[in-house]
């Protein structure tokens, strides 16, 4: 029996529990990267089918900037750090002060990708190294890998393990929310897609397994 | 090109859909390893469009799944539609587009040239029909958005960096 159709409430919570973590820690670490105030939205569970996924992020053909790391160890998964064209580049500017950086045609400013490439490792490492201390599982994240694409080609990467498994997905879903009035916000979508028979030792680890 | 204001049919995921009305385009959105395929006959203005994910059903580690997920299950059942439809199996044609490798490694074995697989899949189950393949956008490491006028037979092609064309 697959979990992903069968997740019970108290399974729900658990897993609502290992964003909160996972995104607080990571929202910390952006925070000492910017300087400021950074905010963090109260983490969604969605059990989603596959198009429904594209559209939490606008929709299959929206431009998305993206970084992708597997998660290697005993709970294998993948993750996201999915980013708006327009917050990627105001990051950027932010970050390095390159004032037309652009992610709508290139080439691409390396210097910028680097950035951005190099934002999602620190956020997408916090946010596992507090998940990994949480339920004490090793979990190794791969190099990050980053991409500017339509979100259907990119998040469909981190659908094909579970694909064989389900229609379905569970999405831990965080929402970054960088809290400044005179600045534009920047806010970015975590998704975390452990593999199908990461459920059971994860659920085991928290005490919900039934 | 105009992707806007007109009778769009969508592909999901994973999906198959057919049209027998020309006004009607087919489309599928956001194609990265994923294989759009389009098998259509123009003179009897039928058509159908399926978006497969996978390249095999023995992939599959459930024993009921979504049919429309896999190629070797999809192309059949698109080419059955097609024909109960009153599509000619001698007149049918087909145009794929997709199979791209989006990410530089693999993330684990079952990724490992997953768009590749797929592409090869999708020629196989076609070729084994008896359906030709007469235009295909297939490979590189592009998403691209796909769009079948039934009217004229065009493929539109979108992607983000690579421009558009017509197959």
């Amino acid at each position: 029996m697959s979990y992903i159709e069968s997740l019970n409430e108290n399974q729900l919570d658990a897993l609502k529990e290992v964003g909160n973590i996972g995104s607080g820690n990571a929202a910390t670490s952006l925070s000492t990267l910017l300087h400021r105030k950074v905010d963090m939205k109260v983490p969604a569970v969605r059990v989603v089918d596959f198009d429904e996924m594209m559209d939490l992020v606008g929709g299959p053909d929206t431009l998305i900037v993206s970084v992708f790391l597997r998660i290697n160890g005993e709970a294998p998964g993948n993750m996201f750090f999915v980013l708006s064209p327009d917050e990627a580049e105001a990051f950027v500017k932010e970050m390095t002060g390159i004032d037309n950086f652009s992610v709508m045609q290139p080439p691409f400013d390396e210097m910028g990708l680097s950035a951005l490439q190099e934002m999602g490792n620190i956020l997408a490492g916090s946010y596992l190294s507090a998940l990994s201390d949480f339920i004490h599982i090793l979990l190794q994240p791969s190099v990050p890998l980053l991409h500017i694409d339509m979100a259907g080609a990119i998040l469909t990467q981190g659908l094909i393990e579970l694909s064989q498994e389900s229609d379905y997905a569970i999405i831990i879903d965080t929402f970054i929310n960088d809290v400044n009035s005179e600045r534009e916000p920047i806010k970015g979508h975590f998704f975390l897609l452990p593999d199908p028979e990461s459920f059971p030792k994860i659920f085991d680890q928290l005490g919900v397994s039934k | 090109m105009t992707l806007q204001t007109k009778d769009i049919v969508k592909v999901g995921i994973a999906d198959l859909k057919t049209v027998t009305d020309p006004t009607y385009y087919l489309r599928t959105s956001g194609l990265g390893s994923c294989v759009g395929v389009v098998v259509y006959d123009l003179s009897m203005k039928v058509a159908g469009m399926a978006h497969v994910m996978l390249p095999d059903s023995t992939l599959s580690k459930k024993s009921e799944f979504n049919h429309y997920k896999y190629a070797d299950t999809a192309i059949p059942m698109l080419y059955q539609q097609l024909i109960d439809l009153g599509a000619r199996k001698f007149a049918l044609k087909a145009k794929i587009a997709g199979g791209a490798q989006m990410f530089s490694f693999s993330s684990s074995n079952d990724m490992l040239r997953i768009g590749k697989r797929n592409e090869e899949a999708v020629q196989q189950h076609l070729e084994q029909i008896g359906i030709p393949i007469i235009a295909e956008d297939v490979g590189g490491s592009s998403g691209r958005t796909i769009e079948f006028n039934l009217s004229t037979g065009a493929l539109y092609i979108r992607t983000v960096n690579m421009g558009e064309k017509q197959i």
